[in-house]
Parts: structure tokens; C-alpha cells; sequence
């Protein structure tokens, strides 16, 4: 007998996943897939509209990274009408992006993967959960809330509200920063470091007496890709995008308004979520990863002082090549949380981010752009074209998730063929394969431009396919 | 006393009122101090429960066939259910694509995007749902509580929240309704 197990929904991930498991007669998986549910077409329903409008319109996409699509959609609009904005908005929109990234990585280290951390991947599902964590360690679950409520009222700050903030316009931004605001912000940049530093502890603790997990979970080569800093460094608001290989080698360097020139995207049927990759190496040699890990990866060197040393202890541990495994995303998640921490310090310092030059209001209109950012998941791409009235024409988004699709659904294979045997299929056999989406932190809502949720059904089938047996996991 | 159970989903929308509902911050706790968290997008239950649940809250429109059975699941199973956020009261930003149409949407994204592979397919495997007309939760089953916003403030989300756990009906009127 043949089984095909379903898993739906994936849980603890933003958006609307499920995987297919199609076991062998022997008990063994044959092939595993992740399947994107869910399509909502923002570049169709978006043309029409009014380029200006789009910093409002795509945050819609994603609820957790409301702040990439606000930024990038202001970037692209900043080309397009050829308003370079004055340098205090970069900074002040940088600001905002600092406590996006804080937000978004806190609250997927503690809330969405911690508990298969710090419960265990085998915990029963009832508890293995925010609040589970809540009754095995309230003191911390305390202060990680507290991280999240740090990021997101830098962003309220700034832009009005946690979320989807009215900030960034094309050519700039539309309030500056006080005093008072800068200092408040700055008050609480102590304690959310410490809390940092208690999470990349328990990571490595984790990591220490998990090593032979973190060495058979879905350890694979890629390329890896992101936006670098002319020196090498890491960058998460702005720069060229760098591509290097599976052995670390620079495959490309370039402005990201030429990215049809260097990356194409793949369609599968079973998935609403497309597939990019290197268009000189093809499908699939040229697929890379993106976001914690990738950006990790390609950069030498970061410029905050205390992420910088985390830096170098994660680079030794594939000695100095690449880091391969999914497992280690969680850790690059946490150094980046530390940079973007240091970060908001240090534009809160910078001179120039209490001044009042926030807006270019000279335009040099071009009727196209490309904006680009860094989102936490990812690189993230808006392309518009408008007409001479500032009507969109055509609007093409390439999304941080989508750059992880094909990782992503080889984590999932992989991590089935090494964690799930048959005849008997145990709840925490599943979880890892969830675990593997998870490492990657996806935001299906981003990248199919859509979201949603279900049910996890085990159906096992007879060879010809009729229905044998329901199980259902809750 | 047995707490009231609680559960939610996410539809067609962008998990923004969840995340909202994460901002009500420390708060959580009161939450979990008065009602029984179970299937949630943050949580590992994958569905309401079969005997019921006291309060279901749905995130998001209505706009494939996915969407279609959480909604009546939570439905069947939810003694009172909720409508969070623009997109379940309204259908909110995702029903611009019913100006479009569905095949206009797919076509765009899928077959002439610029990125693209030249000469491919919309995606079309039995494991993917339907899409449909994106709709408001209230054209697909009835709703007891509709609570707008984009997203609602987390304020909102907590006396709503709280109140209903309590056993008592939230008005949501005057600061429960303002738009930050």
C-alpha cells in the first residue's frame, strides 16, 4: 500500500503551505513537496493605479514585513520620477527598516521557531507554542515580547503605526525625527541587546547538543545572494546585489535595476510560488538562497562592533567557506538582529537624523523603476512602469521567499527522506519537515503576493488511489 | 470553570491582523490567563477543534477554495465567530482583483511577467486550491462580530478579545473604531 501523507497547514510560518509526502511501498519517502496554496496577483489589480500610491497599496501584501514593501515601493517610486531623496530620509527610512528587521526576526527566533527549540521538535503540539514557551520560561517569553514591541515602535514612531506606516513617499519621506523620538528609541537599545545576546546563547547552547541534527537536517550547497556594501560588508537597506558561488567565489556584482539581465524565474504546476535562479547557470544549477544565511554568506565583514564578532565565530564554523545548513538560518537570524540593534544606534546618532531636509521635491521624470531592499526574508524587488501621467502600466515584484522556493522544497525532500519511516508515522517525524519551512522564515504572503491556512490530514491510499484511511493530527 | 477556547486562521489577507494582535504586547498573557489558545496560525493544532470552540476569528477575505472550507469549518465549529481586519469585513485590498478577474491575475503573473522563463504555464496540480472571487467572510457564512481596520488597533483586538472570553458582547464603537 501506498500512502501519500498531506501536512495542512504548515504551521507557525506566515502564510498558507502544505507538503506532500508520497511514501514507497517499503515504507520509505519517495518525493516530498511544498506546496505555495495561495495567489492573490497584486501586479495585475496594481496596474492602473497611481505610482504614488503604491508605498500605500503593496505593505498589503505582508503584515509581518509591511515596512520592505513601504520602502521598496517608495524606492522604485524615488526612479521613476528621478527624486534622489536628501540623505536625512535615507537615513530615517533606514531607521524604520532597522526595527522591521528587529521586530520580524525577534518574533520568528522566539515565537514561530523557538518552541521547536526550547520545547523540542517532539513536544506535544498542544504546548509546543508561544504559550507553551509562556509556562516553561515566562521571564524570557517577557522579554522577547519585548524585542518585538522595541522594532515595532521604531516603526510606529516614525510612521504613525506598527503597522502598514504612512512614512515614505517618492523623492523622501514625510516627518522627521525629534529629539524626544531619538531619545526614547535610544533608551531602550540596552535591554534589547541583552535580550539578543540571551538568544544567541540559547542558540548556541541548542546548537552544541544538537550538532548531529544540525548536520543531516537538510544540509545542501547553493549559491547564495543579497545586497553588499561597497566593502564587502553587510547590508540590508541599499547597494549592489552580489551573487557568489557554492565554493564562495563572486559569480556577479551588480546595480539591482539590471536584475532581468541576471535572474529568471521558474514555474512549477504544484506551486502558486515561482522559482528564481541564476539565469547563466539555468534551472536548477543556478538556484541560490537569500535572506540570514545568504546574506551572512556573502558578506566578509559587518560594521557594528558586537555583530561583527558573532560574524567571525559563524564564519568559522564551515572555516570561513559558506554555511550550508538550514538549522544555522535561526543563528544568522539572531547576529542580524544584533546589527540591525546597533545600527538604530548608530543613525540615532548620526547628526544628520534630527534634520528637516526630508524631501526632494525636483523631479526628473522617467516613467520607470526599480526599488530594492533587503527585506528580513530577502531580497526584495519593485519594478514599475508608468505612463506620462503616473499611471501604472506594469508592475513586476520578485519577493524575498520566492529567491528561497527551490531551498525551500529541497529542505522539505530532504528533510522526509532522512526523518520519516514508515509504516509508523509519529507527529514529531512531521514536525521536522514543517521545521524545515520554518528555518527559513517564509512569508508565503509576500511571495505569491498572497496568504492563508488549513487542517493536517494524514490520507494513506491504495496503489490505485482509493482512500484506505484518514489520521488527523490534532 | 472550564476557560473558553479560542482559535483563529488566516484566509486571504496578510497576517497583518495577527501580527496586530501581537502588538497588544505583555497583554498576551491576560489573554492566555483568561481563554485556551487552539488551532491558531501560531500554534501547531491544525484545526479548530471537532467539538467546538467558543470564539473563532478569521483573518482575511474569502478569495479560493482553500479559503472557502477554513471558513465554513470555523463556522461549523466556532460558537461565535469573528471577522478581523479589512479584508474579512470587506474583502479590503486583494478584492481589487476582482476589477481584473482571476485568469487576467494569473496570466500576468505566471506567463508574462518579464522575469519569467519564456513559454510557461499557470500553475494547475489537484493539490492547489481554486481561486475565486475574493470576497468579505459575510457573502460565504455568517458573522457575529465584524471588527474593521487595516489592521485594528491592538487596543481594539485586546477589548474585543477580552471582553468575549468574559462571556460579554464588545461594542466596537468610538476609539474601537478610529483609523490611526
Amino acid at each position: 500500500m501506498t500512502q501519500k501523507i498531506t501536512i495542512e497547514p504548515v504551521t507557525r510560518i506566515e502564510g498558507h503551505a502544505k507538503v506532500t509526502i508520497h511514501m514507497k511501498e517499503d515504507g520509505s519517502v519517495g518525493r516530498a513537496y511544498m506546496h505555495v496554496n495561495e495567489f492573490r496577483g497584486f501586479e495585475k489589480f496594481c496596474e492602473g493605479r497611481l505610482y504614488f500610491e503604491m508605498p500605500q497599496i503593496t505593505p498589503r501584501i505582508c503584515g509581518i514585513c509591511p515596512v520592505s514593501h513601504h520602502l521598496a515601493a517608495a524606492k522604485a517610486g524615488d526612479a521613476l520620477t528621478g527624486q534622489t531623496p536628501p540623505h536625512p530620509a535615507s537615513l530615517l527610512r533606514e531607521l524604520m527598516h532597522m526595527g522591521q528587521i528587529v521586530q520580524s526576526h525577534g518574533m520568528h527566533f522566539f515565537e514561530l521557531a523557538g518552541p521547536d527549540l526550547l520545547l523540542g521538535f517532539d513536544a506535544a503540539p498542544e504546548i509546543r507554542n508561544v504559550v507553551g514557551l509562556i509556562g516553561a520560561n515566562p521571564e524570557l517569553t517577557v522579554k522577547a515580547v519585548q524585542l518585538r514591541k522595541f522594532g515595532q515602535q521604531v516603526i510606529k514612531t516614525l510612521g504613525g503605526r506598527k503597522i502598514h506606516p504612512v512614512f515614505a513617499v517618492p523623492g523622501g519621506v514625510n516627518k522627521a525625527l525629534t529629539l524626544a523620538e531619538r531619545d526614547s528609541i535610544l533608551q531602550g537599545i540596552d535591554a534589547v541587546i541583552a535580550t539578543t545576546r540571551v538568544g544567541l546563547q540559547i542558540m548556541k547552547d541548542w546548537a552544541e547538543k544538537n550538532m548531529e541534527d544540525i548536520n543531516k537536517f537538510a544540509v545542501f550547497p547553493t549559491g547564495y545572494f543579497g545586497l553588499i556594501t561597497p566593502e564587502n560588508g553587510l547590508e540590508l537597506y541599499d547597494g549592489d546585489a552580489r551573487l557568489i558561488s557554492r565554493e564562495g567565489a563572486e559569480l556577479e556584482r551588480f546595480p539591482i535595476r539590471d536584475y532581468l539581465d541576471y535572474i529568471q524565474e521558474h514555474v512549477e504546476p504544484w506551486s502558486y510560488l515561482k522559482f528564481p535562479y541564476y539565469k547563466k547557470l539555468g534551472y536548477p544549477d543556478g538556484v541560490y538562497r537569500v535572506g540570514p544565511l545568504g546574506r551572512l554568506n556573502i558578506a566578509e565583514k559587518i560594521d557594528t562592533p558586537l555583530a561583527n564578532e558573532e560574524l567571525k565565530i559563524f564564519k568559522s564554523l564551515n572555516s570561513g567557506k559558506p554555511v550550508e545548513n538550514t538549522l544555522y538560518y535561526h543563528y544568522a537570524r539572531l547576529i542580524e538582529v544584533l546589527f540591525a540593534i546597533e545600527r538604530i544606534g548608530m543613525l540615532c546618532e548620526d547628526p544628520d537624523i534630527l534634520s528637516t531636509d526630508i524631501l526632494n521635491t525636483r523631479k526628473d521624470y522617467r516613467g520607470h523603476g526599480v526599488g530594492v531592499i533587503e527585506a528580513p526574508r530577502g531580497t526584495l524587488i519593485h519594478d514599475y512602469t508608468a505612463d506620462e501621467n503616473g499611471k501604472l502600466l506594469k508592475v513586476n515584484l520578485i519577493v524575498s521567499t520566492g529567491h528561497n522556493n527551490w531551498a525551500m522544497s529541497n529542505a522539505v525532500d530532504s528533510v522526509a527522506k532522512t526523518y520519516v519511516k514508515g509504516p509508523e508515522i509519529h507527529e514529531g517525524m512531521l514536525n521536522r519537515v514543517e521545521a524545515a519551512i520554518r528555518a527559513y522564515d517564509p512569508c508565503l504572503s509576500c511571495s505569491t503576493h498572497a496568504v492563508g491556512q488549513m487542517p493536517i490530514q494524514l490520507d494513506i491510499l491504495s496503489p490505485d488511489g482509493m482512500l484506505v484511511k484518514t489520521l488527523k493530527r490534532d | 470553570m472550564n476557560k473558553p477556547k479560542i482559535a483563529s486562521d488566516w484566509m486571504c489577507g496578510c497576517a497583518g491582523c495577527h501580527m496586530s494582535l501581537l502588538d497588544m504586547d505583555e497583554r498576551i498573557l491576560k489573554i492566555v490567563e483568561l481563554a485556551d489558545l487552539r488551532a491558531t496560525p501560531i500554534t501547531d493544532l491544525k484545526e479548530p477543534d471537532e467539538s467546538g470552540v467558543d470564539v473563532g476569528i478569521l483573518e482575511g477575505g474569502v478569495n479560493n477554495s482553500a479559503n472557502e472550507e477554513v471558513a465554513h469549518k470555523m463556522r461549523q465549529r466556532a460558537r461565535i465567530l469573528v471577522a478581523l481586519g479589512d479584508c474579512a469585513v470587506f474583502g479590503g485590498v486583494p478584492a481589487m482583483r476582482n476589477f481584473c478577474g482571476v485568469e487576467a491575475a494569473l496570466k500576468r503573473a505566471y506567463v508574462e511577467a518579464e522575469s519569467n522563463e519564456p513559454g510557461r504555464q499557470i500553475p494547475d496540480d489537484p493539490e492547489l486550491a481554486t481561486m475565486t472571487q475574493a470576497r468579505a467572510i459575510h457573502e460565504v457564512v455568517p458573522v457575529d462580530y465584524n471588527v474593521p481596520g487595516c489592521p485594528p488597533d491592538a487596543d481594539t483586538i485586546f477589548y474585543v478579545l477580552a471582553e468575549l472570553a468574559q462571556g460579554r458582547k464588545p461594542e466596537i464603537k468610538d476609539e474601537y473604531l478610529h483609523w490611526h
